[in-house]
């Protein structure tokens, strides 16, 4: 390495240190927040049995993507059982929830703030970019500072992680929705905010489940790295298979991983394609709801 | 200001950073390249005024490019004028907070689209009942009326359907009955049948100009089409380079243009078919006139003989048409040197028909009736005659006039 002209690092160590000295209380009350978030719906998952919570999986696949899959669902979910890791998929399916809501709870507003004002969609790209394509054990350590080990950090650093292509797709989605729709909806008199919930919402649903989906699939792998600084799940038995070298436990624990991954993703995009023979999909549901708004 | 149901006065748009700048320079008679080339604005519409009577269908035509979807977009706002002032029922768009003019768009005003620009996510019933939704209307009350709306234009069979599931003709009724289901007083059309085929096209007039017939309404139409713009235009406005340069009726427009570029426009048409008899009529019959005193038919044979025509034309002191006869008839009459007065015993009488006839009547009765016939103006005085030669030099153009 050659020698360094410029030490941009030990000022973003400074930084680190006085957030730590000084903002501690305020990190506390939000990792105080995060925490008892996801401890609700670890809790709301925990809650029905094992076979339930299996049963409510695939009758989603059943209803929104067909026997077929309905069928692989029901395989995948009795092999995670049958090789013991259970309990842990569960806890990973919380945190990946917990962090796609969170996800989804800042970057759609986000998305739509940004589709309205250049400006702003100006400032937050540069911000994305670098959300996504930080190495993410970069500001895990950071967060795991702040915030203290255990499942809080990960959540945070999952957030900073699959955050971005929530608000990037919502964007897209209202920018791309056809102009002469959206005179439509001004030349019968909408105010900015029916037009918002009327028009340009439903119409830019499409692009929004898709960034929903990929929130989703993006908190997922990053949960099992998150597993570093204790978020726990099944990325503990992939950092101990690593760690022991045990690559039977690797596979197994990576299988649980890959299965969720694809089941989560099937039904998630499901939701993206709107099925107009069925009205009583639950994406007619949620566009019917917001129109009503 | 002059009088009409929409009144546009002295528009302008310009899109770019300094728009007074560019209206200024336009006063100052720079061209639109000019201003386009120095200050980089583009000029959409120029000082256009004109206005619309109640109940007309007003007719907006141009090259792609000329303005006329900036200039309609300028009337309901949906694009911010530069300068100048649109009035409707007197109250000006242009400067109106937007508070009233959201107010006026749920109320009184509607649009119809060229992509249709229905919502996907909706069904029929919904996308009808949009305006209304958007108004505050209860469930009930915006679904009663969007179905009233669907029957009239015949789809009220299929209001359950997503609008997908419907053809391109389909889904414009859809597009007209949401349009009409404000029960407003005028609506803005924008190209809105050019995507469908011509025969789609041809149905989609008839269902609007039935729907006039009924309730009428003030109707701004963007067309390309010039045959459209004939068949449903009460008026035209032809538009060039975002200025206005030309409105007139179908005729007006036809019998004077005012520049190459209108003439342009009307060079596909079969202008002949707009034709009327005021327009085909020519001075090609003798006339003589019954002054208390009927003509002498000896004197009348001998000039027409002289002039080589077949008939001759009797009117009375106030010039209203009395009777017509053939030389043939006359030269019967004066048979042997007798003489004879043209009086109403001997004349044949023929109705007369009025100016305005239009070119097929006028066919019809060339053909029922053996010699020329005359044509009386709007008090019923004898103006002029068409003969079947008239009419074939007429119909193959101006030059043999």
């Amino acid at each position: 390495m050659s020698e360094k002209q410029l030490d941009l690092g030990s000022w973003v160590n400074d930084v680190v240190q006085h957030l730590l000295d000084n903002y501690s209380d305020g990190f506390d009350s939000i990792g105080a927040v995060v925490n008892g978030f996801s401890e609700g719906i670890e809790w709301l998952l925990m809650l029905p049995p094992a076979w339930l919570l299996i049963a409510i999986f695939i009758g989603l696949g059943l209803w929104r993507i067909g026997y077929k899959f309905a069928i692989f669902t029901a395989i995948s979910f009795v092999l995670i059982v049958l090789t013991g890791f259970w309990e842990q998929t569960v806890v990973t399916l919380g945190l990946t929830f917990s962090a796609t809501l969170i996800s989804l709870l800042l970057g759609i507003p986000l998305g739509i703030w940004a589709a309205r004002s250049e400006r702003v969609a100006t400032i937050i790209r540069p911000i994305l970019d670098f959300m996504q394509t930080m190495p993410a054990f970069v500001y895990l350590i950071p967060a795991a500072m702040l915030f203290g080990l255990g499942r809080v950090p990960g959540i945070i650093a999952t957030v900073i992680f699959a955050m971005p292509p929530a608000v990037r797709l919502t964007n897209l989605g209202i920018r791309q929705v056809n102009k002469e729709i959206i005179e439509a909806g001004q030349s019968f008199g909408c105010t900015p905010r029916q037009l918002l919930f009327k028009v340009q919402l439903p119409n830019a649903m499409p692009s929004i489940m898709a960034g929903v989906n990929q929130t989703i699939m993006m908190a997922l792998s990053m949960v099992i790295i998150a597993s570093m600084v204790g978020a726990g799940g099944l990325g503990n038995d992939v950092l101990a298979s690593i760690q022991r070298l045990d690559i039977g436990l690797g596979f197994e624990s990576g299988m649980a991983v890959v299965l969720l991954a694809i089941i989560l993703d099937r039904i998630t995009e499901s939701f993206g394609t709107p099925q107009t023979a069925k009205r009583s999909s639950l994406f007619s549901w949620f566009s019917g709801k917001l129109q009503r708004q | 200001m002059q009088s009409g149901k929409i009144v546009v006065e002295n528009l302008y748009k310009v899109f770019g950073a300094e728009p007074q700048e560019a209206i200024d320079l336009l006063k100052q008679g720079w061209s639109k390249e000019r201003i386009l080339a120095e200050k980089g604005a583009v000029i959409g519409v120029s000082d256009v005024s004109f206005s619309v009577e109640e109940g007309e269908i007003f007719v907006l035509m141009g090259l792609s490019g000329s303005g006329k979807s900036t200039l309609i977009r300028l009337i309901n706002r949906l694009v911010e004028p530069s300068g100048g002032n649109v009035y409707i029922d007197g109250q000006n768009v242009a400067k109106m907070p937007k508070a009233e003019l959201i107010d006026l768009r749920r109320r009184d005003m509607s649009m119809v689209f060229q992509s249709f620009a229905l919502m996907p996510s909706r069904s029929v019933l919904d996308n009808a009942a949009f305006g209304l939704e958007v108004a505050g209307k209860s469930k009930k009350v915006r679904e009663e009326r969007a179905m009233q709306v669907l029957k009239q234009v015949g789809l009220d069979t299929f209001a359950h359907k997503m609008p997908h599931e419907l053809s391109g003709g389909m889904q414009q009724r859809v597009g007209l009955a949401r349009a009409l289901a404000v029960d407003p007083s005028m609506i803005i059309m924008d190209e809105a049948f050019s995507a469908l085929d011509p025969l789609k096209r041809r149905e989609m007039q008839d269902v609007l100009l039935e729907l006039q017939k009924t309730d009428r309404r003030t109707i701004i139409f963007v067309s390309h089409d010039i045959e459209e713009a004939m068949r449903i235009g009460t008026r035209i406005g032809i538009m060039e380079g975002g200025k206005l340069v030309q409105v007139g009726t179908p005729q007006e427009l036809i019998d004077n243009p005012a520049n190459d570029y209108v003439r342009n426009f009307f060079n596909t048409v079969d202008t002949n078919r707009y034709l009327t008899a005021g327009q085909l009529m020519a001075n090609s019959v003798p006339i003589y006139v019954h002054n208390g005193k009927a003509p002498d038919a000896q004197k009348v044979c001998q000039e027409l003989q002289a002039l080589d025509k077949h008939y001759a034309f009797v009117v009375d002191e106030q010039n209203n048409f009395q009777g017509s006869i053939s030389l043939e008839k006359i030269a019967l009459l004066v048979e042997g040197g007798a003489t004879c007065s043209l009086d109403a015993n001997v004349l044949k009488h023929i109705n007369p028909v009025s100016e305005g006839t239009p070119l097929d009547q006028v066919i019809e009765r060339l053909v029922d009736n053996e010699g020329p016939i005359p044509v009386i103006d709007a008090h019923g005085h004898y103006s002029g005659a068409i003969s079947k030669g008239r009419l074939l030099t007429r119909l193959q153009g101006e030059s043999h006039e």
